[in-house]
């Protein structure tokens, strides 16, 4: 990737994430939504990170890989975390929070079993490829839930406008990121692919800080509006 | 072959979404009733149609902007012209697609016309502001 567009990108990411947590702050919302700013922040400080080990080792040093699939690891369990802090907002009300959290931990557990049962075959790649097989499968099981959140959204009715736009931004972001890594595989050729998993990963704390700074807390809308094709 | 089924798969939840997410932008402004200045300015009588649109989101260029409309704007505007595609595509195969599309274009310009309202309700403030200095 050229780095001139590659630094733009990361100038723009940055930008986004700072502009999200100073509009969760000026709104009073930071602790409401602290696992999304928790994400957003660990992400910054991840790109931070990143950018020192890439400038003292380069590219293809040993240092950035296992930098960049440790820090990618931490921030797929932040996003987990994130969807589920989301998950239990929306199940609050039927007082199933404390059930929320207890399958997210069983979750989380069990993905993280499952990625050492498939990597623990050969102990010399244990270290390298756990922290990348951890990763991808907890985002897999981010995606699933994300789905299954905008389900529970749509039957349970949930009309608070910044729950609803912030799961449907994680719908888009995670819609959008799968079809980014499928295009990647089908047409590894063209370099307007490479651009697309950094373009995206601005996108999410651009939405957020939208909703934030768009509406209130007590702000609601009719969720029957919401489905695509209405029943 | 896998990789093309989540291509696929993806493309098809990534629409779903979009369309949702933008019906959760255009909802929010269901509540707000269109002002009279708005209604003088672009002949919208009662409620607006989707053909209204392209006339309201000229007008708002005509006068200094808020930042925080920019960006819906432009959501929603991506979103009538997917829509327009989708009527030029699908309306002649399946005709309920037009009914659809219809209804939420003049979902797009009845928010268009509210953030015009609140632009000519701000343009109004910073005149007042003015005239007091």
């Amino acid at each position: 990737m050229p780095s001139g567009i590659a630094l733009v990108i990361w100038i723009v990411g940055m930008g986004a994430g700072v502009c999200f947590v100073t509009c969760s702050v000026i709104r009073t919302s930071f602790l409401r939504y602290f696992f999304l700013n928790l994400y957003i922040i660990l992400s910054l400080f991840s790109d931070l990170l990143r950018q020192f080990v890439l400038r003292f080792y380069g590219l293809e040093s040993a240092q950035y890989t296992y930098a960049y699939y440790y820090t990618d690891c931490l921030l797929t369990v932040a996003l987990f975390v994130a969807v589920i802090s989301l998950a239990s907002r929306i199940f609050a009300e039927l007082n199933m929070t404390r059930h929320v959290r207890l399958v997210a931990v069983l979750l989380l557990l069990g993905t993280v079993g499952f990625s050492y049962a498939v990597v623990a075959q050969s102990a010399h790649r244990l270290v390298t490829v756990f922290a990348f097989e951890l990763s991808q499968n907890l985002y897999f099981v981010g995606l699933v839930l994300t789905y299954l959140l905008w389900g529970a959204i749509l039957k349970l009715q949930e009309s608070r406008t910044r729950v609803v736009q912030m799961v449907l931004s994680l719908g888009l972001y995670f819609s959008a990121y799968a079809g980014s890594f499928a295009l990647a595989n089908l047409a590894p050729k063209y370099v307007i692919v490479q651009y697309l998993g950094p373009i995206l990963g601005c996108f999410l704390p651009i939405s957020w800080a939208l909703t934030i700074m768009r509406h209130s807390e007590d702000s609601r809308l009719t969720t029957a509006r919401l489905v695509a094709v209405p029943r | 072959m896998m990789a093309a089924f989540i291509l696929a798969f993806s493309l098809l939840t990534l629409l779903m979404f979009f369309v949702s997410y933008c019906r959760s932008l255009t909802a929010s402004s269901l509540h707000t009733s269109i002002t009279e200045d708005v209604r003088d300015v672009t002949g919208i009588q009662v409620r607006a149609a989707g053909r209204d649109y392209a006339r309201v989101v000229q007008i708002p260029e005509l006068c200094p902007d808020r930042p925080e409309d920019r960006s819906s704007l432009q959501i929603v505007g991506a979103y009538y012209s997917f829509l327009n595609l989708l009527d030029q595509g699908f309306a002649k195969i399946f005709p309920a697609v037009r009914a659809w599309a219809e209804e939420e274009r003049a979902g797009c310009a009845h928010f268009a016309a509210v953030a015009l309202g609140r632009r000519i309700a701000l343009n109004r403030e910073m005149l007042a502001q003015q005239i007091e200095l």
